[in-house]
């Protein structure tokens, strides 16, 4: 279209002040006008789903807004990593359904990520063992759908656990159809001191690596940086914990009725939802991490043999930095992923955001409108910032061009 | 393109604005020639279908009857199973015209919820179903234990109130069915199942073995099931409502099924009113005359549809106890049909 705008005042014709040309056939206005035309469609559309719904709500006799969220709750919910109780109110069920979502996925990401980055490597091995195994697992996992692997987790592996009295009992932890419960950790007085340790020999091996980098390019000698920080950060403060003399109590489970008291027990529902979302992502992210160190030209892994640099050093400084550029756009999109399939949990009855929120308190409250909006906001807003996360993450990964 | 799009904008908006003003239900099942039913994915006794695939239950003999008194046939219903959570949400919506599924009356979903309760079809309350062997004799005992229930529920509450108001702890896990929180308490996942008892009996038949479960005595709470319609359609609102009043009535009367047809000739005028013979018939409903004999005809009387689903015909042989009518010691009275 634009291309017919010049012909249409002729070339060489005087532009007088009363010119032919009409404002809409100038493009630039013409863009303007058909922007703003659209604008306004979509506005008037969205303004008429907004007041139709409310109108509809009011006619129906729907009661609305947001007052539901200080009610209170009056149900319970199995897991919550902040105080909860039946007498808490609808507001805070939103918060105890976003932290257990959040916690799966969280958990899910490290995961899936080591998972994932093992079998990718693992499928590129020399070995022709290991290669073909982690081909089959990748393979497998990746082609089942994620709902019949979280069914098969849950009703056909972990409900063939035997009952609390006759628990698999190993290391004071118990195994159990209930899940798994282990001694609790016990703080006592000292202990303080152990978590300052443990920052001091943080802040002590960023210090020693940046004197071994000035070492190198100074003199060209390696220090084992590595090695030096690790015992540094494991070492210092477990002597600060022997020197106070073991400020650490446990709680250990006991049988007690039916259930077993005290310690930490951790869910068969958590657990199924774990596994499942592990052990899918983690075969879309092997994938992943192949095809990215594939990316990288096989002329520089040979000028990093000409230049006589060992193998596992070649992995980390040649390979690995390059291979992330190809990696971490393709890994953003699993982690979005794993974080919106973790709503997959209501149907093993883990109680997230989905299963609490969008479920029970929907359900007792009748607010779907509310309830459904809220929920897809929080998936938007966790989707939102793991992107933005990635992208920062990206951007300094990326190779530097001078 | 451009055009394309403002036609769309148009066209949906238009569309968007319809959705206002909703026709009368009544018409709307009429002209469509079907009911539109939602039930449970399967409670035994109250809505579940048979080896033929044919839905058998207390909650569908209320859609047959809707349906007889409306189409004619008590055949002409499609049922839609809905789980716990989406049941409000499919009658807002339209989905359905009807919800029966054993949906508890309570105040919060009469009043807010923008829906009517139109009676009650069964009166239910709250049990805890647990193994045998571990010798349990009350609820009290349940300290410390892991309950299985379904979300959605006035049972999810009721168990958090009860065991609160005990000072008693207690770990839900809670499912999205109810068959899926009774198989979880069968596999072991935890030590009581919790739900309204005439489902628990139910669902226990179809345990590995029912005969190892048992219901402990405490009776938790109060749960009047019945059908649900949308609020503001009042016509609809008493179609359902008189459906039930004439299953009662015929009970009350003694017609059944078998003698509708020789009842017609009776001289009694309440029958006579009864079978649209005389009295007020269809007029003020806005249906055929014969209504109610329709529905005594094709779905039979409350105690047929008791006896055949729940009660001493069905395999949960659930005493009539306080669903009994009015004059038998229960709490089942309808208003006269005159």
């Amino acid at each position: 279209m634009s291309e017919d705008t010049p012909k249409a005042d002729k070339p060489g014709s005087s532009r007088a002040p009363s010119s032919e040309t009409r404002f809409w056939n100038d493009p630039a206005k013409r863009a303007l006008i058909f922007q703003a035309l659209l604008i306004g469609i979509i506005g008037f559309f969205l303004f008429s789903i907004v007041s139709n719904t409310l109108n509809n709500l009011e006619t129906r006799g729907i009661t609305t807004g947001f007052g539901f969220l200080t009610d209170e709750a009056g149900f319970s919910i199995p897991l919550s990593l902040i105080d909860y109780t039946a007498a808490d109110s609808y507001g805070r069920t939103f918060i105890v359904g976003l932290l257990n979502t959040i916690l799966v996925s969280v958990l899910g990401i490290i995961a899936a990520t080591l998972l994932g980055f093992v079998m990718g490597v693992a499928r590129l091995s020399d070995n022709w063992m290991i290669a073909k195994l982690s081909t089959i697992y990748i393979e497998i996992f990746r082609n089942i759908p994620l709902l019949l692997q979280m069914f098969f987790w849950y009703f056909a592996v972990l409900r063939s656990l035997p009952s609390p009295r006759q628990s698999i009992e190993f290391l004071g932890s118990f195994l159990n159809v209930r899940g798994l419960s282990v001694p609790r950790p016990v703080a006592e007085e000292g202990l303080g001191m152990v978590f300052w340790a443990f920052v001091v020999a943080i802040v002590l091996s960023l210090i020693l690596v940046r004197w071994a980098h000035r070492r190198q390019d100074a003199t060209g000698q390696i220090f084992p940086s590595g090695w030096a920080s690790t015992g540094l950060i494991l070492g210092l403060p477990l002597l600060t914990f022997v020197i106070m003399g073991a400020p650490l109590s446990l709680d250990a489970p006991q049988l007690r009725g039916f259930n077993f008291t005290g310690g930490m027990t951790l869910m068969p529902e958590l657990v199924a939802l774990w596994l499942a979302l592990t052990i899918y992502t983690s075969t879309f992210i092997a994938e992943t991490v192949r095809g990215g160190i594939l990316a990288v030209p096989k002329g520089q892994l040979e000028a990093a043999s000409a230049l006589g640099l060992p193998k596992t050093r070649t992995l980390r400084l040649i390979v690995i930095p390059q291979a992330m550029r190809v990696i971490i756009p393709p890994l953003t999109s699993q982690y979005l992923n794993l974080t919106k399939n973790s709503s997959l949990a209501t149907a093993i009855g883990y109680p997230d955001l989905v299963s609490v929120f969008a479920g029970t308190t929907l359900n007792q409250t009748g607010q779907a409108i509310e309830v459904i909006s809220m929920t897809m906001a929080v998936y938007l807003t966790l989707s939102l910032l793991t992107s933005l996360f990635m992208n920062w993450y990206n951007k300094r990964m990326a190779l530097v061009e001078r | 393109m451009m055009k394309k799009a403002l036609a769309t904008a148009i066209v949906m908006s238009t569309a968007i604005s319809g959705l206002a003003a909703a026709e009368g239900t009544l018409e709307a099942v009429k002209a469509r020639g079907v009911l539109h039913c939602g039930v449970t994915s399967g409670v035994p006794g109250f809505s579940v279908p048979d080896e033929q695939g044919n839905w058998k239950g207390l909650d569908v003999d209320v859609c047959r009857s809707v349906a007889a008194a409306t189409l004619g046939d008590a055949t002409k219903v499609k049922y839609i199973p809905l789980t716990a959570k989406e049941r409000f949400t499919a009658l807002q919506s339209g989905e359905i015209d009807v919800l029966s599924r054993v949906t508890t009356w309570t105040q919060t979903r009469d009043t807010q919820l923008g829906l009517n309760f139109t009676g009650v079809t069964y009166y239910d309350g709250q049990g805890f179903l647990v193994k045998k062997d571990l010798g349990l004799t009350s609820v009290k005992e349940l300290d410390g234990a892991t309950v299985c229930v379904q979300s959605g529920t006035t049972t999810e509450l009721n168990l958090s109130d009860y065991f609160r108001a005990n000072g008693i702890t207690f770990t839900p896990v809670v499912f999205d069915t109810n068959e899926q929180a009774a198989s979880s308490f069968d596999t072991g996942r935890c030590d009581s199942f919790t739900t309204d008892l005439s489902q628990a009996y139910g669902l226990r038949t179809r345990m590995s073995d029912p005969d190892a479960v048992v219901a402990l005595p405490e009776v938790i709470s109060k749960e009047p099931l019945g059908p649900v319609v949308r609020q503001g359609d009042d016509q609809w609102f008493n179609i359902v409502k008189w459906s039930l009043f004439a299953m009662l009535n015929a009970e009350e009367l003694g017609v059944t099924s078998a003698n509708a047809d020789e009842m017609k000739s009776s001289e009694n005028p309440n029958i006579k009113r009864l079978l649209g013979v005389d009295g007020p018939k269809g007029k003020g409903l806005d249906i055929a005359d014969d209504w109610s004999y329709q529905i005594i005809k094709q779905v039979g009387n409350y105690a047929e549809s008791f006896d055949r689903n729940v009660g001493k015909d069905s395999a949960l042989k659930i005493d009539r106890g306080i669903n009994a009518l009015w004059n038998q010691g229960g709490f089942q009275y309808a208003p006269p049909m005159r």
